[in-house]
């Protein structure tokens, strides 16, 4: 499995999201006009696809993380163990995800 | 690296397993402290992420206004912005090989992580300080 340089690959698209994440933060103690600016944008077509890869990448990154974690501590080794270990990321990441979104849609009442 | 105290150690001694970066495992630890500390704050950031989606610019203020929720998220992106700048320095020493443009390389992540670290403090204090 390849999953290592995802992890390094979802890391650094997380580090430019957080742009994403500061200009939401700033919008909203500008003012109105400016946070109308972001929820504009995060509405888009192209806006909620970056959302979302921004979600998959975040949730990936961190369970993939917690299979380093396991590793640092010496467990996890074995090659049944190792692989159930990046499919537990891969399957996880993409799960929780989708588990966030409908959460999401559900919150903002099916789209905003 | 604190200046070195006098020591009745050699100074072999004194600079042995701290490899090349001179500060030893400091950012080894410090990447799975964040990384400790960001799963323990991911659900409750979560949550707050979920509850600012619904709202409007007067509601995201509101929010912030809730100190736990300002402490949560100020938490968080301190977490992070530490976090990324070891991870994003890892990957520039690994692919970077001219030592100027990876002087630059690793100086520029340092801006960045910083400015996105204060820019989003600051946004979370003057909103939770209703400014």
């Amino acid at each position: 499995m390849a999953l290592s340089i995802v992890h390094r690959a979802t890391g650094v698209a997380l580090y430019f999201g957080t742009l994403l994440l500061a200009w939401w933060l700033i919008a909203a103690a500008s003012g109105p006009g400016a946070y109308a600016n972001v929820q504009a944008f995060t509405g888009s077509f192209i806006g909620r696809l970056i959302v979302f890869g921004y979600t998959w990448a975040l949730m990936h990154h961190l369970l993939s993380g917690l299979r380093h974690l396991v590793w640092d501590l010496g467990y996890g080794f074995k090659a049944h163990e190792r692989e159930a270990l990046t499919w537990g990321a891969l399957i996880g990441g993409i799960s929780l995800t989708i588990l966030v979104w409908i959460v999401a849609y559900m919150t903002i009442g099916g789209g905003r | 690296m604190n200046a070195p105290k006098p020591s009745m150690r050699t100074p072999l001694a004194r600079v042995r397993a701290l490899g090349s970066s001179h500060s030893g495992t400091s950012d080894f630890w410090r990447q799975r402290l964040t990384a400790v500390a960001m799963t323990l704050l991911i659900v409750p950031v979560i949550v707050v992420v979920l509850m600012l989606l619904g709202s409007n610019q007067a509601g995201a203020k509101q929010i912030f206004s809730s100190v736990p929720i300002a402490i949560i998220m100020l938490l968080f992106i301190l977490a992070s912005a530490w976090h990324m700048k070891i991870g994003m320095q890892v990957v520039i020493e690994d692919y970077v090989h001219n030592e100027k443009i990876k002087l630059a390389s690793v100086m520029a992540n340092n801006f960045f992580c910083i400015a996105v670290a204060l820019a989003s403090i600051y946004a979370i204090l003057k909103m939770s300080s209703g400014v």
